[in-house]
Parts: C-alpha cells; sequence; structure tokens
C-alpha cells in the first residue's frame, strides 16, 4: 500500500510539472496583454517600464523559470487586472464554488442513486420507463436554459427562490459559507439545482446500468440461495459491486464539476471561480489564468487519487498488499 | 414414510402468460428423492436439468414460472410458498451449489462475511457465534487455518478452495436437501475427485439428501443412488443407477452411456449421438429424441408414456435390450 501511494505520488508531480509547461506556454501564445493593460495614448517609454514591470521582456525559457521559482514559493504573480496575488484571489472565491459543486454532488447522489437502483430492479414498471425518460431530458436539455427556466418558474412566476448571488453568509474555517444561513440556503438551491442536473441523469443511467449488469450474476443467486433477505442481497452484495463505476464517476464528476461552473455561476451571479475565470480570460488576466488551471490540475490529481483509494477500499481485488 | 421431496408433473416455461403457453424448459418432470439418498439428475446442456434445480428451490430466473406442478417437500408444496417462506427454507433447508466457483462468491466481500451472514439469516446468534460456524464450517471442508482464511476474498483462493467454501455454506444449517448443479465441471479432474469425497462424508453424516445435476455418467455412477436422464424437458427414464447404467432402456440413456470415453475402443472413433439437441420451441411432433434415433419408426410420432417396470421405468416404445445393447 504505501509504496504504491508513493509511486502514485511521484506520478502526479510528474504530471503537475508536465502541466506547468503546457499551461504556461499556451497561456503565452494567446494575445498579448500589454495591448489591453496599457491605455493606447501612453507612450513609448510608458510601454517599456510596464513590459519591464510584469516580466514580459525576458526569453519565455526565463519568464518560465521564474515562473517555476515563483511557483515553489506559492506566488502566482500579481493579477494584471486586480493587482493583487492571483491565488489570493482564486482562493477567495474557491468556497463559493466548492460549496456549490458539493451541493450539487449530493443532490445527484440522493435522486440519482435511489432512482437508478428502483429503475435498474423493476425495469418494467412504468414508473421506472418515466425516470430514464426524465433522464434523457436532464442529459439533453442544456445547463443554461434549464438555469434561465428555473428562474423563471421558482423565482420570476412563484416568487419563492431568490434568483442571484449567495445570500448571507457565515465564517468556517477562515472561509465564508452560505450553506450556513437558511437565507443562502435559499439562495444555494436553484443552482445547485441547476448543476446538479446533468449529474443526476449520469449517475441515475450509470446506476440502473450497473444493477442490471450484477443482478443477474451467479453470486447475486447464490446470496438468495443462502435465504438471505432481499434487503440484504441488494444493499449488501449488488450495492457495493455497483459502487466501484459509480465511485469513479463520481470523483471525475466531481471535478468537471467545480471546473465547469462556469455556466450556472454567470446565470446566477454565484461570485465563484467560474465567473473569475471567466473574466481573466476576457482580459487575458495571465497569473489568474494559470493560477486557475494549476489549482485545476491539482484538484483532479487529488481526486483521482482518492478514488484510487477508494477502491482499494471497495474492491479487494485491486489491493496490492493482501497479507492472506 | 414418504419422500422428502416429491415433484410432481412438474412444467416451468420462460416467456407466455395467462392462457399462452411458453417454452416450456420442463416438461412433466415427476420424481422424488428420499433422506439420505442421492439423486444424479443427468442430460445434455438445454436438457432441463438445472431448470429443474431452480424451479425447486424457486430462483428461477423471469421469464422463467412454474407452470403447473406440485413440489412437495416433507409435505409442503413449495410452487405455492410465498416468497418469504421460501426465503427461510432456502439455504436453511434446501442449499444449493453452483456450477462455477469462480463467480458463486461475491468478489467484494470477505469469505468470512459471506459466511457469517449466511448463518445469521436463519439463526439469531451473536456475531462471534456465528464467526465459530463459519470458521468449523471451513474446517470441516478442508480448508486449512481456517481462522484467517475467513478475512480473505474470494480472489485469492483457487477454484477448487472456493468451491468447498461454497459446500461449506451449503452445509451450514445441515439442510435436508442439497441441490448440487454442476458443482465439478468447471474443476479439474483431481479437485473434483477431491470434492465428491468431501461432498459424499458430509452428506452421509448428516443424512442429506442430494440432486446432483451433471451430464457426466462417470461421476453419477459413483454417487448416486437412482438416476433420473432428462431430454429436451422430459424425463425418458428413471431408476436406480446400477441397474440404468448396466442395462439402459431408452436409446438415448444407451447413446449417452456408449459416448464416455472409457466405453470406447482405443483406435476407434469415439461414439456420439448423431444430431443436436432441438430446440425447445422446435420440439419434434411425438417423441422428442425421435430424429436422432436410429430406433424410430411411426409408433413414435406419440409421445409415450413413463412407463414403470419394478422399480425403473422409461418413456420408449423400442426400448433398448441388453443383447442388441452390446
Amino acid at each position: 500500500m504505501v509504496t504504491s501511494i508513493i509511486r502514485r505520488l511521484i506520478q502526479a508531480v510528474f504530471v503537475v510539472v508536465a502541466m506547468t509547461v503546457i499551461v504556461f506556454i499556451g497561456v503565452n501564445v494567446i494575445g498579448n496583454p500589454v495591448d489591453i493593460l496599457i491605455n493606447p495614448d501612453a507612450n513609448q517609454a510608458e510601454r517599456a517600464r510596464v513590459i519591464a514591470h510584469y516580466g514580459l521582456d525576458q526569453p519565455l525559457w526565463r519568464q518560465y523559470l521564474l515562473f517555476l521559482q515563483g511557483l515553489l514559493h506559492g506566488d502566482f504573480g500579481d493579477s494584471f487586472v486586480y493587482g493583487r496575488p492571483a491565488m489570493g484571489l482564486i482562493l477567495e472565491r474557491l468556497p463559493a464554488t466548492l460549496e456549490l459543486a458539493i451541493s450539487a454532488l449530493t443532490i445527484a447522489l440522493v435522486f440519482g442513486l435511489p432512482l437508478g437502483l428502483y429503475a435498474g430492479l423493476y425495469p418494467n414498471r412504468v414508473s421506472s420507463k418515466l425516470i430514464m425518460s426524465g433522464s434523457i431530458l436532464g442529459f439533453s436539455l442544456p445547463t443554461f436554459w434549464v438555469g434561465l427556466m428555473l428562474i423563471m418558474v421558482f423565482s420570476v412566476e412563484l416568487g419563492w427562490l431568490p434568483t442571484n448571488g449567495r445570500g448571507p453568509t457565515l465564517e468556517l474555517f477562515g472561509a465564508q459559507w452560505s450553506f450556513l444561513t437558511g437565507e443562502g440556503i435559499r439562495h444555494l438551491l436553484l443552482p445547485a439545482f441547476n448543476l446538479a442536473l446533468f449529474k443526476t441523469s449520469l449517475i441515475l443511467r450509470l446506476t440502473r446500468a450497473g444493477v442490471q449488469e450484477v443482478l443477474p450474476q451467479d453470486y447475486v443467486k447464490f446470496a438468495r440461495a443462502k435465504g438471505l433477505r432481499e434487503r440484504r442481497v441488494i444493499a449488501v452484495h449488488v450495492l457495493k459491486n455497483l459502487m466501484i463505476p459509480v465511485v469513479t464517476i463520481i470523483g471525475l464528476e466531481f471535478g468537471s464539476l467545480i471546473a465547469f461552473s462556469v455556466v450556472t455561476e454567470s446565470i446566477f451571479a454565484w461570485p465563484g471561480m467560474g465567473k473569475l475565470i471567466i473574466d481573466s480570460i476576457n482580459l487575458l488576466d495571465r497569473p489568474v489564468i494559470v493560477a486557475y488551471l494549476m489549482m485545476m490540475v491539482l484538484l483532479f490529481v487529488v481526486l483521482n487519487f482518492i478514488i484510487d483509494v477508494c477502491y482499494t477500499i471497495l474492491d479487494p481485488r485491486v489491493r496490492l498488499d493482501s497479507k492472506a | 414414510m414418504t419422500a422428502l421431496l416429491q415433484v410432481r408433473n412438474l412444467v416451468t416455461e420462460f416467456g407466455g402468460a395467462k392462457g399462452r403457453s411458453g417454452i416450456r424448459a420442463v416438461n412433466d418432470v415427476s420424481f422424488s428423492v428420499e433422506r439420505g439418498r442421492v439423486l444424479g439428475l443427468v442430460g445434455e446442456s438445454g436438457s432441463g436439468k438445472s431448470v429443474t434445480g431452480f424451479s425447486i428451490i424457486r430462483l428461477l430466473e423471469r421469464p422463467g414460472r412454474i407452470a403447473s406442478g406440485e413440489i412437495l417437500f416433507d409435505g409442503v408444496d413449495l410452487s405455492r410458498n410465498s416468497e418469504e417462506e421460501m426465503r427461510r427454507l432456502r439455504g436453511k433447508r434446501i442449499a444449493m451449489v453452483f456450477q462455477d466457483p469462480t463467480v458463486t462468491l461475491n468478489p467484494v466481500l470477505s469469505v468470512g462475511t459471506q459466511m457469517i451472514e449466511a448463518v445469521l439469516a436463519h439463526e439469531s446468534v451473536s456475531k462471534d457465534i456465528a464467526r465459530q460456524r463459519a470458521r468449523d464450517a471451513l474446517g470441516l471442508v478442508g480448508i486449512p487455518s481456517p481462522e484467517e482464511r475467513l478475512a480473505a476474498y474470494p480472489h485469492q483462493f483457487s477454484g477448487g478452495m472456493r468451491q468447498r467454501v461454497a459446500i461449506a455454506i451449503a452445509f451450514l444449517h445441515k439442510p435436508d436437501l442439497i441441490i448440487a448443479d454442476e458443482p465439478t465441471t468447471a474443476l479439474d479432474v483431481t479437485i473434483q475427485s477431491q470434492i465428491i469425497a468431501e461432498f459424499q462424508k458430509l452428506t452421509e453424516e448428516t443424512k442429506t439428501a442430494v440432486i446432483w445435476i451433471t451430464h457426466d455418467l462417470a461421476i453419477v455412477s459413483r454417487l448416486a443412488d437412482d438416476i433420473a436422464v432428462m431430454y429436451a424437458g422430459r424425463l425418458v427414464e428413471t431408476g436406480p443407477v446400477s441397474e440404468v447404467l448396466n442395462d439402459p432402456r431408452h436409446p438415448y440413456t444407451a447413446g449417452l452411456i456408449a459416448s464416455v470415453p472409457s466405453q470406447n475402443q482405443r483406435g476407434e472413433r469415439l461414439r456420439q449421438i448423431d444430431g443436436m439437441t432441438p430446440a425447445l420451441n422446435r420440439l419434434p411432433q411425438g417423441c422428442s429424441f425421435r430424429r436422432r434415433c436410429e430406433r424410430a419408426d411411426d409408433g413414435c410420432l406419440v409421445i409415450p408414456e413413463l412407463a414403470p417396470s419394478g422399480d425403473r421405468s422409461f418413456r420408449c416404445i423400442h426400448p433398448v435390450t441388453k443383447v442388441s445393447a452390446s
């Protein structure tokens, strides 16, 4: 176990280093931030001063090395736009996005797993067919449209829920969280549901497929032949096998929830990272873009690592140091 | 004393319902098994022998269902039992061992978990006692250091060992009846012998009746007291093993026996029964074996009854006699 963790960590370091190269070069290829940063009326000396200030006069390899040097100190440089450390900006927005993503994932699991299980166990019932048709809608309706419809129905027509922002927040672990206040939860509901819709359909369909794959297995039949109660057969024998693919998807989808919550955040004016990154791309705010991308790389690496650990808990066949 | 299990005119169908008949995998099958006796249920793939076994323990997969007939187990008709009544019997009084040990144990649960839950399904004892029972059962089927093996997972066992675990689970509650669905088919020959020996030992100790489903006549001759031969969903011949195997009456039984490699001479082509098992939805009119049988004539266009003669019975109007068989 320990050696495999160390091996995974070394691999992760390589991934991160490779990504720094790709991200850094990629960002340097697109556009010239100087054009945007500097007043068009500025004179040549002024331009040169700004370019030198941001280190843009250096050759690319030196810029990269300087960037790496900063990285080792946790310094991604200052935002061109805000003039503050880029990482700080992102970390400020992280809780909002994290909160939204976790809520969405929870909703997706709470609805997706049981509904998928039901549709898989009773595939011929009308209700199962309705669930499956519904999941097709969840899959195919564009997020932005659903978001707008949610606002139309629940905010404009019914007036139950607010349309935008996080509402009042409370501090916990040095960050601001909406879910700690009732009003905050009301603000959270619509965007979380909006973001969760697609994932719910995904988990639902995956669960159903899993049930249909596991149910005809001999070990399920054998479990019944032992005289186990149906509840235990489903909850232990079926569900535990089912969770292996579901955990993989949950892990990867959680990453994509965070990385691609842009649309939902824009529609509901949710002050998360998604909105920040879109603004930064528009303004070619390189340090923020780079910091954000590195953050995402790190996030996916960590998530993959957690998935691997979950595997070893769920599936004894992938445990590497079996003692027995 | 009446037999422990009496199957009467069992019909199991796949598909079809309410008036419409589906495909009959088991057609009008009757037999009985007494306590402590071993019945060898023999037939080719698709003859309905496994479906018969799953009908008795009521674990047919949809759309399979028992269409008619009775399954009297200790006087109770299993085909009318509720699902909960069946659950209480399964594993407790009727146990089952499956064909392929590599897929009968759940890969993500430890052997201990799977054994302990089998104990707890029928007895309200503490987990420690259940664990002890599981450990003793493993020891009984010849698994070394059972205490440690309880913590192991199925993939850490060989095929033969896994089948031993399955057998240990089947015998946990000392059942009255065990349905063994080709439990040695997936194992190599030396392991087969060990498993059969293990089985014999346990059934003798516990007075358990066994229905041993197989296509292997050698195993039946070694293990079984009685034999029932199935063909295309119907019983074609039943009787005590030694009599039937030495002196088969039905041409199909005779053909099966002649096909056993050890019955053949070296250097000669292996004997086989010509043709294939007919598809159950396109059975020929009359005797299902008619098209493959060299003795068939127009009289075989009517399905013969299972005619009893002494403690044997067979379903043929042109039975093989000893003279013509040799």
